[in-house]
């Protein structure tokens, strides 16, 4: 029996060294204190401090979409951990397993107004998976374990643990519990046996399928099932933007992104697919567009490790609940034991059709002496693909333009806000994927609003030397917004044209490198010398104020009723 | 169609649990109609007991969406079986001298009880399912309620399916 006795906060930290943790982000306060004595008195954990609680839940986003590990975040109580809030939901939406540690005023405090004090529990209920006050030193190893087990299974996602000043200095012996004992929680993984032959039998009959790849392909790694699957069966393969890189974009068999700025292609296959295979996705509307008229005609089998996920929105004639990198391995072994030779023949029609739908593509272009932004990201891209980096964004025009333009080829590769479109997430973002992709450069596609929702980070990459190369897409406007107003709102730009600092002097101010891009012929020789430089840089691409992210279907329409420039509609 | 379904979920008895529903309902705009809680014979549980109106894909989601909720271990809709619902209003009536026998009459035939009468104000107890609460407080309404207390509603099913819950936790501890 272990009796060495330990505080608190020690406990914590060994918890967390149980749980393979080697990386914080956090911002230290009053009732966090004595964690970051206990910080300051080890080596194990790497703790790496930002300039806004808010940074540091991205960056652990960032940090466990790079690695599949879960990030760790931890803030004071109050302000700090109200801060975190945005965070939270994001990862909470993105389904990003996250620990967020908050300190919170002493036990006895708690419920009288106690400077710092918010009820964090009670605020971030609705955004987080779960979350815990700890009220005494003797459940904190417990908690700690079945917070991580509860963000790291099922769908996954962020857990909150609040932890009381006086419970970090209460002293108690260290004992990791080996089991989690959690009567009602308790994920499906393996998905019904009969649905899955279901499924491949519909599959196999199905005469114009379609897979629609989502997010949760990532999350249960999955990528190479997917892959083994759809070229066994020979369907065709969309992705959503959370689905990026989960299906190689170079294979013919690949037809990019669908939705409300995906192809034209993607969006027809969709729409006329008899099967819709729909795996790791909860069809959010930007996905779906007018509910009533999406995927009328389809049977529509639906993966998902989270039942709410499904029949939510899109009602599933073959729901599977469970994770799906099992159910493709279960199919898999199926198609393999079931000798079914796959007739590739009756499909040639369809990929004809999808062969001429690939043909028409957007102008989404403007005539001007300024720089075209898709211009700037195609010579980014073109320029880096080599190196396959790691490209975080913010939200906006710039996200969708990174989305449409940029090809992945693997998952883990392209880190945005998907669910709640958090813009500043992907300077923050970009710091955790530093941290987690070690010697590679990152490239944050930005846009001159975004950038300066969450530009204090700059200081935090020059601290730590991180190499991440922020590409400003300066159009001088909040641009998608702009672009809404142009077409619906009869071009009153109500509160959308927004200025910047001067971003290169900006950087040179934070001890970073600036360099201003206004020519298409600069573009190069800015990258070279920021993918050289060992510390973040800002890259100001000067860009046309007025261009459009073309394919466009306009908010509650149906997806096949596609805009490709402006001249449509 | 919107309906009154009756859910019964079992959770894990501790401190925040009814809020994480509460919030649930409200956060997602669902409706709550009446709400019951109490432990169970093992007190480490509790029993919640929720009327809310809402038609087939709606209570589908709730009852998925109560699911996914850490502390909940099991939710059931009874309205799909059958199932035994009880309710309890207490009710503060005024009756003169002349209505007296009429106004007995009537609690007697309704099965009602009256718990307490002074100064002319009778107080009546009422139990049973919601229609048998419902009739009576409209046979009475012509008094005058002074005061109307209504309990939410507890329900049961009728066969062994639900109401056993042993050995649950052995077999659910996972090991990770």
């Amino acid at each position: 029996m272990n009796k060495i006795m330990y505080n608190g906060a020690q406990i914590l930290l060994k918890s967390l060294l149980k749980e393979g943790v080697e990386e914080v982000f956090g911002y230290p306060g009053g009732v966090v204190l004595p964690l970051y004595d206990a910080l300051y008195m080890q080596d194990d954990i790497k703790h790496y401090l930002v300039r806004h609680e808010q940074a540091a839940v991205h960056a652990a986003e960032g940090y466990a979409r790079v690695s599949g590990k879960p990030g760790v975040a931890i803030v004071t109580s109050g302000p700090g951990a109200c801060n975190t809030i945005t965070g939270l939901a994001n990862a909470y939406y993105d389904g990003t397993p996250l620990i967020l540690i908050t300190g919170q005023v002493n036990s006895k405090l708690i419920g009288g107004d106690a400077f710092q004090e918010a009820d964090i529990v009670g605020i971030t209920r609705s955004c987080c998976k779960h979350n815990y006050l700890v009220k005494d030193v003797r459940d904190l190893a417990r908690i700690v374990k079945e917070a991580f087990y509860i963000a790291t299974t099922g769908k996954k996602g962020p857990v909150v643990i609040d932890i009381p000043v006086d419970v970090f200095n209460s002293k108690h012996t260290f004992n990791y519990p080996k089991n989690v004992e959690l009567v009602g929680y308790n994920p499906n993984y393996k998905g019904h046996p009969l649905q899955i032959q279901r499924a491949l039998q519909t599959l196999f009959e199905a005469k114009r399928p379609v897979i629609i790849s989502g997010g949760g392909v990532v999350a249960s790694n999955a990528s190479k099932e997917l892959k083994e699957l759809a070229t066994k069966l020979h369907i065709p393969v969309v992705h959503t933007l959370m689905g990026a890189g989960t299906y190689p974009d170079n294979l013919e068999t690949s037809l990019g992104m669908m939705g409300m700025h995906g192809n034209y292609c993607a969006n027809l296959t969709v729409s006329n697919a008899d099967v819709i295979f729909a795996i790791g996705t909860r069809f959010s509307d930007r996905i779906t567009g007018c509910l009533k008229k999406f995927a009328r005609d389809a049977q529509v089998i639906h993966i998902d490790i989270d039942p709410c996920s499904i029949s939510k929105n899109v009602k599933a004639t073959i729901p599977i609940v469970g994770d799906i990198k099992n159910v493709l391995n279960a199919m898999l072994l199926e198609l393999f034991k079931s000798h079914h030779k796959v007739n590739t023949e009756f499909k040639d029609k369809w990929f004809k059709d999808i062969e001429e739908w690939k043909k028409k593509v957007a102008i989404p272009q403007v005539s001007s002496d300024k720089l075209s932004a898709i211009t700037v990201l195609n010579t980014i891209y073109e320029f880096t693909k080599k190196d396959e980096p790691i490209v975080t964004t913010e939200v906006g025009q710039h996200q969708m333009w990174t989305a449409q333009n940029f090809k992945f080829n693997k998952p883990r590769k392209f880190i945005t806000s998907g669910g709640l479109g958090t813009m500043g997430f992907g300077f923050p973002a970009a710091l955790g994927a530093c941290v987690a992709a070690k010697k590679d450069y990152i490239l944050n596609i930005a846009g001159d609003g975004s950038i300066q929702m969450n530009i204090q980070e700059l200081m935090t990459a020059v601290d730590y030397k991180f190499r991440i190369i922020n590409c400003i897409i300066n159009n001088g406007y909040l641009g998608m917004v702009r672009q809404w107003q142009e077409k619906i709102y009869n071009e009153h730009y109500s509160q959308t044209k927004i200025s910047s600092p001067d971003f290169v002097k900006l950087a040179q101010s934070y001890g970073a490198l600036g360099i201003r891009v206004q020519k298409e012929s600069e573009i190069i020789p800015a990258l070279k010398k920021a993918i050289e430089y060992q510390g973040p840089v800002i890259i100001d691409f000067i860009c046309e104020n007025f261009e459009m992210v073309y394919p466009w279907v306009l908010a509650g329409e149906p997806i096949d009723k596609v805009l490709l420039s402006r001249k449509e509609g | 169609m919107a309906i009154n379904h009756t859910i019964s979920v079992l959770v894990s008895n501790e401190v925040g649990v009814l809020s994480r529903i509460v919030d649930l309902f409200s956060g997602r705009g669902y409706n709550i109609e009446s709400l019951t809680v109490a432990p169970t014979v093992d007190s480490i549980y509790s029993r919640v007991t929720i009327v809310t109106p809402a038609d087939e894909d709606v209570i589908e989601q709730i009852c998925k969406q109560l699911n996914r909720l850490i502390p909940v271990i099991k939710v059931a809709n009874l309205s799909i079986g059958e199932a035994i619902e009880y309710e309890i209003g207490l009710i503060k009536v005024g009756v003169n001298d002349e209505q007296r026998p009429e106004f007995i009459n009537i609690v007697a035939q309704a099965q009602a009880m009256i718990m307490d009468v002074s100064d002319k104000i009778y107080t009546v107890k009422i139990d049973g399912d919601e229609k048998k609460v419902q009739t009576f407080v409209e046979l009475i309404k012509p008094y005058g309620i002074k005061e109307f207390v209504r309990s939410g509603k507890v329900a049961i099913t009728k066969n062994n399916q639900f109401s056993t819950f042993k050995n649950k936790k052995e077999e659910l501890i996972k090991t990770v």
